[in-house]
């Protein structure tokens, strides 16, 4: 008997967090890589005082969420080409996009665990308020990271096959999430006033919500007939 | 055309000349601001040059498979 | 349909050949005088890649969910189009932004949406050339993604207000001033006919790729 579409996606993440809970491989990597990008930019973005450039954090948060994203994506999915996992999972009893949205699910575990990390690091090194609305700012990060997962984790898996995979998924995957990038920042940058500018906040809320209900479906829609030889 | 688009971009570097102390005015002469038609020009200049290239991309590329074609068709002719 | 395109062709020629004098003949706009004249093409060509933008959407759509290769020709078409016109309007853009605004370019809601789309549908086409087999229909689903977000860009200018003009300026452009509605209608009209030609010729260039093929594949029997 065929599982239902949240009972298959679940089967799928339940998989997937096994596998990485032995390892941690692509945890931990992650996380330095976000941590090391946020240091980067610290130096790029303080000025001569010490000082780091006004608003800054809210930039500089999203980047390192967008690149350590694309890197957990590729890690996922080349770990199912290598071990060949995929063409098992696509040959199961369950709907194609159900595995998407196992897939996704797993992903924005993993962008959430990041993202616990990076926030408090950003704030503390960059002096900023980011906590200080911090139901908006979840709201924000929640809802970006999903239209960013959402994109990714298609194009990452229509990409497995690819030979030139490495290079293309940051091509093809940052301009269409530019609006949602830009949307975070924006709304990120709103809570960064004194005081933090909530009407403001909430229509880039808004905003992402509607890029993610577009993206969610798009994807859904478009996995079977991408995935299919 | 590329002179065209030359001078237009020569032209456009000419410096403004630096007042003795400063003083706000509002509404500068018409000699201290920056030409239109250069810009004007070039922007309509560049679409036709962008036209003509896509136009020729497209002509070259026809043109190789046609050849290819007639080579294949000579080919097949003489061996039959 | 092939029969139009001789008379599409000479139709577009000849409004294309009027219109740089209809431009120059045009009254100047109040407080931007010359460099508005700019407009006219700036508008329409945003048009055109509007419509090329829709037209990939749907043949990648119908490529991808039913295989029609005349899809795959439309929309790698179109891509191409959306590309070319797109930069002449960052450009075309830039050169009036310059005289208008001070500066080259400006980090603005549209000029940053309008960038961001050119890049969509340059990843099509990188992802076509350098994907490998099979790639046509990974550029599908950039294709798709990307006329997804394009109603986005154009009400982003409302939401996201800067220093580009809004949406509200051509809405009320009709009734302040006919003739220039008139003349970036008439612009835009004559560059939606150079689209379709444009597509016409590119389609004609895959189908004769397609045709070589076959005759290779005959060729080997």
């Amino acid at each position: 008997m065929a599982p239902g579409f949240f009972a298959a996606a679940l089967l799928v993440l339940r998989k997937d967090l096994a596998i990485e809970a032995k390892s941690r491989e692509i945890v931990y990597t992650t996380l330095f890589f976000a941590v090391a990008c946020v240091m980067i930019f610290s130096f790029a973005f303080v000025k001569e005082e010490g000082v780091p450039v006004d608003n800054a954090a809210a930039g500089i948060l999203w980047i390192a969420v967008a690149f350590s994203g694309t890197l957990a994506l590729g890690r996922t999915f080349e770990r199912e080409r290598y071990s060949e996992t995929l063409r098992a999972l696509l040959l199961a009893p369950a709907g194609r996009p159900a595995i998407y949205m196992g897939k996704l699910l797993g992903m924005l575990l993993m962008m959430a665990a990041t993202e616990v990390v990076l926030t408090p690091m950003v704030a503390f090194f960059f002096h900023a308020p980011l906590f200080a609305r911090p139901l908006l700012l979840v709201a924000l990060l929640a809802l970006g990271t999903i239209g960013f997962a959402a994109v990714g984790t298609l194009f990452a898996a229509m990409l497995v096959r690819t030979r030139t995979r490495d290079v293309l998924l940051p091509i093809l995957l940052y301009p269409v999430t530019i609006p949602v990038i830009i949307a975070g920042v924006r709304g990120t940058t709103a809570l960064l006033q004194t005081p933090p500018e909530e009407p403001v906040a909430t229509l880039w809320i808004g905003l992402l919500t509607a890029f993610d209900v577009v993206f969610i479906t798009l994807a859904l829609w478009t996995f079977e007939p991408l995935m299919t030889e | 055309m590329l002179a065209l688009v030359l001078t237009v971009f020569f032209a456009l570097q000419q410096q403004p000349t630096i007042p003795e102390g400063f003083a706000p005015v509002t509404g500068a002469p018409a000699s201290e601001q920056i030409p239109a038609a250069p810009l004007v020009i070039a922007t309509y200049a560049f679409f036709l040059l962008l036209m003509v290239f896509y136009l020729w991309t497209i002509w070259r590329r026809i043109g190789k498979v046609e050849s290819e074609m007639q080579a294949l068709e000579r080919r097949q002719g003489g061996s039959k | 349909m092939k029969k139009l395109f001789v008379p599409l062709a000479v139709v577009t020629a000849a409004m294309f050949a009027a219109a740089p004098i209809m431009i120059g003949m045009a009254d100047l706009e109040s407080t931007m005088l010359l460099v508005q004249k700019i407009f006219y093409f700036h508008f329409a060509t945003w048009m055109a890649m509007t419509t090329a933008i829709i037209v990939c959407g749907l043949a990648s759509a119908i490529y991808l969910f039913r295989g029609s290769k005349l899809a795959d020709w439309y929309a790698v078409a179109s891509a191409e189009v959306v590309v070319i016109f797109g930069v002449f309007g960052l450009f075309s853009g830039s050169l009036w932004g310059r005289k208008a605004w001070g500066v080259w370019w400006q980090w603005d809601a549209r000029v940053t949406m309008a960038t961001m789309i050119v890049m969509v549908f340059l990843g099509y086409l990188m992802v076509r050339k350098y994907g490998g087999p099979g790639s046509e229909k990974l550029a599908a689903a950039m294709g798709i993604f990307g006329a997804a977000t394009s109603p986005f860009v154009y009400k982003s200018v409302d939401w996201w207000r800067t220093i580009h003009p809004q949406t509200t300026v051509m809405k009320t452009l009709g009734e302040k001033w006919p003739g220039a509605w008139l003349l970036v209608l008439f612009c835009s009209f004559a560059f939606v006919f150079l689209t379709v030609l444009l597509l016409a010729a590119r389609v004609r260039l895959e189908q004769m790729r397609s045709e070589l093929d076959q005759m290779y594949l005959a060729a080997e029997d």
